[in-house]
């Protein structure tokens, strides 16, 4: 097998630089999506009286992903920024997906295993809500 | 408080909180949950579920430059996250049943013990891995750069350190940190990885421990948009900013008073879970 500056295989060395790309571009997006959504927020809600003294939870539309994309498209500023929140999240899952692919690439099928079990966990918390 | 007032508040503690974070290596959730909770009185819950959101901007940020400067175990890392992703899953159930004071309480022995890990000197172990042991079955050793060369390195005593990343796994979810302390503990000391690789590999795993537990959390209704937008942005203006700081000055002097600042925090959190003021 080739060896990389890093002294890895050629393979693991592509998939760190991969995955390098994905999660700088996971956190930009996200902070780009929650900054206009804010911005947004701002605007028209400035002068609104806020207190998180008390727990009351949020309501079920910004509970889901369905409920979320739902305000997104009617362009609630909140739900924006709760899409920002959204694709934060999914930015390690998409990268554990990655691995999943990385490694079926070089028939590691031990670490195809582990990848799609922490996948399946990971998947778990947030459609089921644990 | 009205929202525009809130909202640059918030910015400004989460830029300082992030900029704590990057300058200590400890990440901006340790600093984070005492800051709303204790300074702007918001409630537990909400602060947990920010900070968590926190944890995974700024721990996929940093990750992405790691993982290009190969310093990063992608194996060891991909199989410890299932002991984290476990212990969290565990921990969001856990915090169900756990009062906010007891919350706090837990909170501040994390922080006391956190800042005590940031002042210890570090130890380079380089260990080999025994022939037939879990670490050579799972093929977990690998290389790193060390000043200029490719430095090759064992893992041992794999059963200890993800038994440790399990519960590291659950104190991400019950405080809403990164347990990056626990997770270099268990990868440093008990599997004796290179330090640099411990910490890296630990950053790397952090986005998916907070990943399982922020989704279990999001549908709890824990996560308060308006509330979390000015502290990831400012905890990743501030992490920025303090990862800048971190190549150009000197910052001993100014990671004592942060450990300073730790340290007070830790005892207040501890007074009002006691008193249960919290």
């Amino acid at each position: 097998m080739s060896e990389s500056p890093a002294g890895h295989t050629h393979e693991d060395f592509a998939l760190e630089q991969r995955l390098g790309m994905l999660l700088r571009g996971g956190v930009l997006l996200s902070a780009s999506v929650t900054l206009i959504g804010g911005i947004m927020y701002v605007a028209s809600h400035g002068n609104v009286p806020v207190s998180y003294h008390t727990f009351t939870g949020e309501p079920a539309s910004l509970r889901t992903v369905g409920g979320v994309i739902a305000g997104v498209l009617q362009g609630d500023s909140i739900s924006i920024i709760q899409f920002g929140v959204l694709l934060l999240i999914a930015t390690p899952i998409a990268r554990v997906l990655f691995s999943v692919i990385g490694f079926a690439r070089e028939r590691d099928w031990m670490y195809v295993a582990c990848s799609l079990l922490v996948l399946a966990l990971l998947s778990y918390g947030l459609v089921h809500g644990g | 408080m009205h929202a525009l007032s809130f909202t640059l508040i918030t910015l400004a503690g989460a830029l300082l909180a992030g900029l704590i974070g990057a300058l200590t290596g400890l990440g901006g959730g340790v600093v984070l949950v005492p800051l709303l909770t204790l300074g702007l009185g918001v409630d537990i819950r909400y602060a947990i579920g920010s900070s968590l959101v926190c944890v995974i901007a700024t721990s996929s940020g940093a990750a992405a430059a790691f993982v290009r400067e190969g310093f990063t175990n992608i194996r060891v890392g991909m199989f410890l996250e299932i002991a984290t992703t476990v212990g969290a899953l565990l921990g969001t159930v856990l915090a169900a049943y756990v009062s906010s004071s007891t919350l706090a309480v837990i909170f501040g022995i994390v922080l006391m013990f956190s800042a005590a890990q940031s002042l210890r000197q570090r130890v380079e172990h380089i260990a080999a891995t025994e022939p037939g042991s879990l670490g050579a079955r799972l093929r977990l050793a690998s290389t790193y750069p060390h000043e200029g060369k490719i430095v090759s390195y064992g893992v041992t005593r794999v059963p200890v350190g993800f038994a440790m990343m399990f519960a590291a796994g659950i104190l991400s979810a019950l405080l809403g940190i990164g347990s990056g302390v626990v997770k270099v503990l268990a990868m440093d000391r008990a599997m004796h990885l290179p330090y640099k690789v411990s910490t890296t590999t630990s950053n790397f795993m952090i986005g998916v421990t907070a990943a399982a537990s922020a989704g279990v959390y999001l549908h709890r209704g824990y996560v308060n948009p308006v509330l979390v937008m000015p502290v990831v942005l400012g905890v990743l203006a501030g992490a920025t900013l303090g990862a800048r700081l971190l190549a150009r000055v000197h910052v001993k002097p100014l990671r004592m008073l942060f450990t300073a600042i730790m340290i007070a925090l830790a005892i207040e959190m501890l007074y009002q879970g006691l008193t249960k003021r919290i």
